[in-house]
């Protein structure tokens, strides 16, 4: 009889496992299901172009309708998964219907973090920034608004970038965030002080140690008693991992779903990919979780192989992006741990510099702000455990070229 | 509708028709190995590195300044080097054929 592979999870990680599994020569059934009921889509730039360029939409695809059929993946789209048999080996959605599989795979990513706040809930234009559907609705309740006043609550990558984006469709935009400086959970204070000085020049209100209490007719209420008017809010204040249905089916869960090198589950037919897992990461020797694209594709890559029965181990170096206006910040590695951080600036550029990040003489990671070339050397030097020449690095008059950045003996 | 000719790093060869977007999307939607195009298209991964056969490199054109400093210290860099998210299936010349960089 046929075997299937049933994948729960139609985002970048689940696409990239379906389509995955047949270069990997997967001769058997594969299933694809999701709850979300839009043809699967790029999710990075619902923050960014898709909220000024709506025309843009239908282009950012993972894959196109025909593909899917091409490649024999049975795609069922607006399914949502009840429950895992793992004795029975079968799932069942909340139709009531049940699936058997041979090898599952949980792809099953995140949802936003709503914060218990009084009125939050109730207050009807209230959005979190995950899904297609939640860019759209955004959308329409800025054309829809009045005074186009927005306030964002979250100053992370997704509420910059969204505040970015909501400025440019033409709203007055307010971002209130509850630490002292923005992106503090993700990054040093150099970079937060960059983005706080592009958005306050773009025109973006950012404003820090705001704590929100309550929503109520429009009004967000601090608890340092200020409060701000929007006619719409957008909520990015982090995620939630969506760890029931593996919880639920006895697998381990520590900070996500624990899988091995070869994104393998304590049950050896259960993979898991993407935003949901916690894995060990060999660069870094510990492990994490990721919230990122790269981390979902090079996952489901692996368990793709793994279920193919060919020997392939996680090792990818993390790597992210964030476009806010006209900057582009790329980050390769993680800086968690570092104990200096190196500015490189370029003699002959406005606004291009990057972050070297460094635990001694190890470079961690960097973050390049308009600087590829920055972005591509850093993500060779910590891929190749190369020693750099701190004082040429830090030096804007030193060429930046492989070579001249490395230690000698190196070379 | 414009054809354009892949030739993998296994030295297959496939050649696809399309007519708009980008020449990746186009090679993403009909699996062309080595093209993954992960970051959608926005030039921030180098994902989708082809190699310009040179007989059409002056109609296709030299790498734009963003895409240039993604390229500059790639391992398969030459001067044909592009990343095919940034070349339009509709300015593509017709018959045009590139070859997959490969991973690093």
């Amino acid at each position: 009889m046929q075997k299937t592979v049933l994948i729960i999870g139609a985002s970048h990680g689940g696409v990239t496992c379906a389509f995955a599994l047949r270069k990997e020569g997967w001769t058997g059934k594969i299933v694809l299901l999701d709850a979300d009921p839009e043809l699967p889509y790029h999710r990075p730039p619902l923050s960014k172009t898709y909220l000024t360029d709506p025309e843009d939409a239908d282009r950012k695809l993972l894959q196109t309708a025909e593909s899917y059929g091409i490649a024999d993946i049975d795609l069922r789209l607006g399914e949502t998964v009840a429950s895992i048999n793992r004795r029975a080996k079968d799932v069942t959605l909340k139709t009531g219907e049940k699936i058997t599989y041979d090898k599952l795979v949980l792809a099953v990513g995140a949802r936003p973090l709503l914060p218990p706040l009084p009125g939050l809930s109730a207050h009807n234009n209230v959005f979190p920034m995950r899904s297609a559907a939640d860019a759209s609705d955004i959308r329409k309740a800025l054309k829809d608004s009045e005074n186009k006043q927005v306030v964002i609550i979250g100053g992370g990558y997704i509420g910059l970038e969204t505040a970015a984006s909501l400025h440019k469709a033409g709203a007055k935009v307010t971002v209130l965030e509850r630490e002292s400086r923005l992106l503090a959970r993700v990054t040093t204070e150099v970079m937060s002080d960059f983005f706080q000085k592009l958005h306050s020049e773009n025109g973006v209100d950012i404003l820090t140690e705001k704590n929100v209490t309550a929503i109520e007719n429009g009004q967000i209420k601090c608890a340092d008693g200020s409060i701000y008017l929007a006619d719409l809010v957008v909520v990015g204040v982090g995620i939630r991992v969506n760890v029931e249905l593996a919880q639920a089916a006895g697998l381990n869960i520590e900070n996500g779903i624990k899988v091995n090198a070869a994104a393998q589950t304590n049950d050896p037919d259960i993979y898991a990919v993407g935003d949901c897992t916690f894995h060990h990461n060999v660069h870094y020797d510990r492990f994490l979780r990721l919230e990122s694209v790269q981390n979902a594709v090079d996952q489901a890559k692996v368990a793709a192989a793994s279920i193919c029965e060919k020997e392939r181990v996680y090792d990818a170096i993390p790597w992210f992006w964030s476009d806010q206006y006209d900057v582009k910040l790329q980050i390769v590695g993680l800086s968690e741990g570092h104990t200096e951080a190196i500015v490189r600036t370029e003699a002959d550029k406005v606004n291009c510099f990057s972050v070297w990040y460094f635990s001694g003489e190890k470079l961690l990671a960097v973050d390049a702000v308009n600087n590829g070339k920055a972005f591509v050397l850093g993500t060779k030097f910590i891929k190749g455990g190369q020693r750099i020449d701190k004082a040429k690095l830090a030096n804007a008059d030193e060429p930046f070229k492989p070579a001249n950045l490395l230690k000698v003996s190196d070379t | 509708m414009k054809k354009i000719t892949f030739i993998t790093t296994d030295n297959e060869t496939v050649t696809l028709e399309g007519s708009s977007g980008s020449v990746m999307e186009l090679a993403v939607a009909n699996n062309i190995k080595g093209i993954e195009g992960n970051c959608g298209g926005v030039c921030s991964c180098a994902t989708c590195h082809v190699h310009v056969a040179p007989e059409f490199m002056k109609q296709v054109g030299k790498p734009g300044e963003i895409e240039n400093d993604m390229l500059e210290f790639d391992d398969n860099v030459n001067e044909y080097s592009r990343l095919c998210c940034q070349i339009n299936v509709a300015d593509a010349p017709d018959g045009l054929v590139l070859k997959v960089a490969g991973e690093e």
